[in-house]
């Protein structure tokens, strides 16, 4: 055998070896999450009925769902995304279209990104103080402003960063026509960050259908049904936490349940962002 | 220097011409630019005539792109870059503060090296520079769309897919319809920067021709690396070196007979 080809064998043993130990830390990366939906799929299919969806939260030892529950944290997520994605958005143009490479910007951006990373319950304390010790009572509303900060950096930075992606010659080559900064930005630059902006908001929403302690202190949460923002109101997190820490059986179920639908949501939202992304990608070839 | 004199001198450096055939459209006078504490332009004094082909050559970072960005101050938008001297457009200063931008970017047109469709209909791109400048009716508009398609030699090739994305055309496609889409505000002047580099040689050789067509009716700079195509399709040419205009002529004397060291080094291929 010649040298080439020893070298050529120790080649492909290697890339078998690396290509292995990639194709082992993948499965078992995706081994722990199959393991975590199949246990909150076995636990919660007692409760997974229409029941669920359709009966309020039950007393100890009585059927009943998540109904009000899962109202409330849709309630409370969509008005936090109705808040947090224009305030965001705005940002995040200022940053890219205003304030690239200026020290401003920067220091913005660096702000921003530690309130991306900020713990979740300091957020919820934050509007405790601003918004339920002064009301006085916990609220809907309250719930809602803690999850739009979750939302306003994400949208911030993804805008901020779709909007970076954009060819500068996009740019030159709509302002070279005499179109003023600001038209340019939302008729054209906006539509060529659409599906990254979108992105970035399914993204967040995906985030906050999950947070539970930023709620804990602002909406708490409600044993009735209630469409009345201006009072405690239920979600899903804080009543699969408040469920599960129970010795009952059926509320043990409800919880498993309450959990399985929340990763699934989770799932179906990020699997519709990267299709989102996919087309894009495939209209820039 | 007034306008006159200017064409003069511009004729006297360049026999063959005839002394009326050349009014100046664009004068650079004593144009410095710097940007970052770097001298990237050197007191260029550059005539450009009016409704002929000037082409912009030189090596790698001589500064003609730079040059050509100054013409629609298109450079402006990012900070930290400065002109000095004077950019005088049928005479008035371009460079002056006052000078409106909307009026200049209307008057001075641009193509870029990239084709960047805008991500709109095929309609829309071009329909999109004139609504800012015009309300027109939408017959008007149609026939304004045509028109910008016609003058582009694109028209036959996209009039069944108006209403079809951009983004599906062909680089070479894109690249016409952005030249449409400077061609539909009805400029004065096109300016053209290394508008062939990204695309292959058939595509290079309608643009070329659609180069020579438009000189009819427009003012064309060109910058480009590729000597061939500023002798092909250019009726003056400016050689550039490290920030200088070295040698500005009618093309086929600058080809054929260059005066400077430097300019006969660069087209006989022995640098750049």
């Amino acid at each position: 055998m010649s040298r080439a080809d020893m070298l050529y064998l120790r080649r492909r043993a290697t890339n078998a070896m690396a290509l292995g130990l990639a194709a082992a830390a993948t499965l078992f990366g995706l081994f722990w999450l199959v393991w975590i939906l199949w246990t909150t799929l076995s636990n919660g299919i007692a409760a997974l009925k229409p029941s669920l969806f359709l009966q309020m939260t039950p007393p100890p030892g009585a059927d009943g769902g998540l109904a009000n529950a899962f109202f409330g944290s849709a309630a409370m997520s969509l008005i936090a995304i109705a808040m947090g994605t224009p305030v965001g958005v705005l940002a995040g143009t200022f940053l890219a279209e205003y304030a690239r490479r200026r020290a401003l910007g920067e220091a913005i951006r660096f702000i921003n990104d530690i309130l991306l990373s900020a713990p979740s319950i300091v957020l919820g304390l934050f509007v405790y103080t601003l918004v339920v010790k002064p009301a006085g009572h916990f609220s809907g509303w309250a719930g809602a402003i803690a999850l739009a900060f979750i939302v306003l950096p994400v949208v911030v930075r993804t805008t901020d960063e779709m909007l970076q992606l954009v060819p500068s010659q996009m740019r030159e080559a709509a302002l070279s026509l005499g179109v003023p900064q600001w038209k340019v930005t939302v008729q054209v630059l906006y539509r060529s960050a659409l599906p990254g902006i979108l992105t970035g908001v399914l993204l967040a929403l995906a985030r906050i259908t999950g947070e539970t302690a930023p709620l804990l202190f602002t909406a708490l949460n409600n044993q009735f049904w209630s469409h009345d923002l201006a009072a405690p109101m239920a979600s899903v997190p804080v009543v699969v936490f408040q469920y599960a820490m129970s010795p009952y059986d059926s509320w043990h179920a409800l919880a498993w349940a309450g959990a399985f639908v929340v990763t699934l949501f989770v799932l179906a939202t990020s699997l519709v962002a990267r299709a989102v992304l996919a087309r894009k990608k495939v209209s820039n070839d | 220097m007034t306008e006159l004199n200017l064409a003069v001198a511009l004729n006297a450096a360049t026999p063959g011409v005839q002394p009326d055939a050349a009014t100046a459209k664009i004068v650079a006078r004593g144009l410095d630019f710097h940007y970052a504490g770097f001298h990237a332009l050197k007191g260029i004094n550059l005539a450009i005539p009016e409704r002929k082909v000037t082409a912009i050559i030189g090596p790698s970072g001589c500064g003609k792109s730079t040059l050509l960005r100054i013409f629609n101050r298109i450079y402006s938008i990012y900070p930290k870059l400065e002109a000095r001297g004077e950019v005088l457009l049928d005479g008035e200063n371009i460079l002056d503060p006052a000078y409106p931008l909307n009026r200049l970017r209307a008057k001075v047109g641009m193509v870029f090296q990239k084709p960047v469709p805008f991500p709109m209909s095929i309609f829309d791109n071009i329909a999109y520079g004139i609504k800012h400048y015009e309300r027109l009716s939408r017959a008007d508009m149609a026939v304004r769309v045509e028109e910008a398609l016609r003058q582009a030699a694109l028209w036959d090739e996209v009039k069944d897919k108006l209403k079809g994305s951009a983004l599906g055309l062909s680089g070479g496609q894109q690249q016409r319809l952005c030249i449409a889409r400077a061609v539909a505000l009805k400029p004065e002047v096109i300016l053209f920067d290394e508008p062939t580099s990204a695309l292959d040689p058939i595509a290079t050789s309608k643009i070329e021709q659609l180069v020579e067509e438009l000189k009819q009716r427009y003012t064309i700079a060109i910058v480009t690396h590729n000597m061939q195509q500023a002798a092909r399709c250019s009726d003056f040419t400016a050689f550039m070196y490290l920030g200088e205009l070295v040698e500005f002529g009618a093309t086929e004397v600058l080809f054929t007979r260059p005066t400077k060291q430097q300019t006969e080094d660069y087209i006989t291929g022995r640098f750049g």
